[in-house]
């Protein structure tokens, strides 16, 4: 259960969020939809504790990433922007080193490794050095890296870009299984078809401050036409079109 | 407070940069193994170069030698090799300017003559005083020509009566105490600076890849949103690469004692003490140091934002800490008590110490360590709260 309420960032004199709260609830998939430099990074990022909130506070399973962003940390999975791995590590070391820093024992890291390495098709190229990896051998590896420590809460920064039609497909599968395993998946897109095809709620951001939320049907009835895409144009034309 | 991330941070670190090229290159070779070979090599170049000078006969062209047998006697009784030869001034000068002669004596044809009626007769010398290597030779014919004139002078007041001594009232007697002692603080400032150089060198590039590489391929992100303090995980990064610093301390160290033991330093004035008590002993000296100089090159590369900046603020700024050694080079700095709280300088000058076989004043080596390890923890908390900052990001 992911809670933001309030939140506000400003980077120098840019507001990149005004004013965004919302919640993503176990066993669902909410995507954060909106234009690019809407706000959805710099929310993630407040929500993953990597940025600390100018105003307002978020929670991971009831606990404050402001007050407490260690036991915030131990309870979500992060893919963040363009996640790297480490290229001189094969897979199974990439997976196994964030097994560490999240305190799993070496027979327990290796354990994990292993069963997330066949839960994500990866055993062709787990034993590679990862730096000749491509994009989608890449993704994987930095999924099984969120996912080493069972996470409950599993936060995704435009997880699809720059992947073939094949991992998107992949990845599609993937989330689909971790909420019907009862996580809640947070994850943000600018792209209206995956958002249609995955979520079961959508909370649409524009100019940092939510415009829209709900589940994807209401969503979809605020247009008249049936169509997502519409009905995104048309929240975007109502506030102003601040973000692009 | 759990140790755990830190101890991951730095076994991954350790381990990932074991198989960079570019760690491994610049802990292992650069400074390790071509520095003391390049420092070995110089030393045994002079070495060779001061044995031939002194030894080897100088070979003197001299034009119109008819002019003065005596003269030419005198010169080859006392170890010069003539050539004879006929040319004229224009020749002379462009013989030596092209080095088909390095010296020539011009015996003019009136030399003898004048000498006879005790006018005073001239020879001419050419020489390029702007190829050092033959300045020695030119002195040594210099003094050889002019003790002979004196000889002669001494014989004209013996006939006319007079004690030659009383025409010499001052007799100088030189001792060259310089050239030894200078050319040894020369090798071993060289050697100390190399080794702290090449140490720093060991970890710089394992501190670039951990702060701005791992910025630059995206990875810092997640590895912020794991359960370790912040602050653990540049303490692991900075371990690592001073566990690298380490490992080209002590390489190079060693290799600066097998590398000085195939060269002749005793016949610099040197009394070579690099042993393996002198080499554990020096690498004790500068251990202290790794905590401060992995620490600094972390937090010059944590400001830059790419791998590419990082690399180009640290070569510049690597040089820094290694000033002190060139003022104590200029000054002929000695070990004392205020120096021993300068960073590098201390080292310098107790490696120095250790080298020319004398005793470290245990007081010295107390306050380097002690003052060494507090800026090095000074600038690990200093790295430590600059991780926390959001601007890390970039």
């Amino acid at each position: 259960m992911l809670e933001a309420r309030g939140l506000v960032k400003s980077f120098g004199k840019i507001a990149a969020v005004r004013d965004v709260s919302f919640s993503a609830r176990d066993g669902q998939i909410t995507g954060l939809l909106g234009p690019n430099g809407a706000g959805k990074s710099t929310t993630l990022r407040m929500l993953y504790t990597v940025l600390t909130p100018d105003a307002g506070d978020a929670f991971v399973d009831g606990k404050s990433v402001a007050a407490d962003p260690l036991a915030a940390r131990r309870a979500i999975g992060v893919l963040s922007h363009g996640a790297g791995v480490y290229g001189n590590l094969t897979a199974r070391e990439n997976i196994a080193y964030f097994g560490e820093l999240h305190g799993l024992s070496r027979e327990e890291r290796g354990a994990r490794a292993a069963e997330l390495i066949e839960m994500l098709e990866m055993q062709p190229f787990a034993d590679r050095l990862a730096k000749g990896y491509s994009q989608g051998q890449k993704l994987k590896t930095a999924l099984a890296r969120a996912l080493v420590h069972r996470p409950r809460n599993v936060l995704l920064d435009e997880p699809t870009n720059g992947l073939d039609v094949m991992a998107v497909r992949n990845l599609r599968k993937l989330l689909g299984q971790l909420r019907d395993a009862g996580h809640c998946v947070l994850f943000s897109s600018h792209v209206m078809q995956e958002v249609d095809q995955l979520c079961d709620e959508v909370v649409v951001i524009n100019g940092g401050k939510v415009v829209a939320a709900g589940a994807l049907a209401d969503i979809r009835a605020m247009s008249a036409n049936s169509q997502l895409e519409d009905a995104f144009v048309g929240l975007m034309h109502d506030d102003g079109g601040e973000g692009q | 407070m759990s140790l755990r991330g830190i101890w991951a941070v730095f076994r991954k670190e350790f381990r990932e940069n074991l198989r960079d090229k570019r760690t491994l290159l610049s802990a292992l070779v650069f400074g390790p193994v071509i520095s003391p070979i390049l420092v070995a090599g110089l030393v045994q170049f002079s070495i060779s170069h001061a044995e031939t000078q002194s030894d080897e006969n100088i070979v003197v062209a001299v034009t119109h030698s008819e002019n003065a047998p005596n003269l030419i006697d005198y010169l080859s009784a006392r170890g010069v090799d003539i050539v004879k030869v006929e040319l004229d001034e224009t020749a002379a000068r462009s013989a030596v300017m092209t080095q088909t002669h390095k010296i020539i004596l011009e015996i003019p044809a009136d030399f003898g003559a004048r000498l006879q009626e005790g006018q005073p007769a001239p020879v001419v010398l050419y020489s390029d005083s702007s190829r050092g290597f033959e300045r020695r030779g030119v002195g040594r014919v210099r003094a050889l020509v002019s003790n002979y004139g004196i000889e002669i002078a001494q014989l004209r007041f013996l006939a006319r009566g007079i004690d030659p001594i009383s025409v010499l009232p001052i007799s100088v007697q030189e001792i060259d105490v310089s050239t030894p002692s200078g050319r040894s603080a020369l090798v071993l400032n060289m050697m100390t600076y190399l080794v702290l150089l090449s140490m720093l060198f060991g970890g710089l590039y394992l501190a670039i890849d951990a702060t701005a590489g791992e910025r630059e391929r995206g990875s810092l992100e997640m590895l912020l949103t794991s359960p370790v303090p912040r602050e653990h995980l540049i303490y692991g990064k900075i371990a690592a690469a001073g566990a690298y610093m380490l490992i080209s301390l002590v390489l190079t160290v060693a290799m600066f004692a097998v590398a000085m033991s195939f060269v002749g330093l005793e016949q610099l004035g040197i009394t070579a003490n690099l042993g393996p008590a002198a080499a554990a002993q020096m690498v004790a000296c500068c251990a202290p140091l790794i905590l401060f100089g992995s620490a600094y090159l972390t937090i010059i590369s944590a400001f830059a934002k790419t791998y590419r900046e990082a690399q180009t603020y640290l070569q510049l700024v690597i040089t820094v800490p290694t000033l002190p050694l060139i003022f104590a080079g200029l000054l002929g700095l000695q070990p004392k008590l205020s120096l021993m709280f300068v960073p590098f300088l201390s080292q310098h000058l107790l490696m120095t110490t250790v080298v020319r076989a004398e005793e470290i004043e245990p007081l010295h080596m107390m306050v380097s360590v002690g003052s060494t390890l507090i800026y090095g923890a000074i600038l690990t908390y200093i790295a430590g709260r600059l991780y926390r900052r959001e601007a890390l990001l970039g």
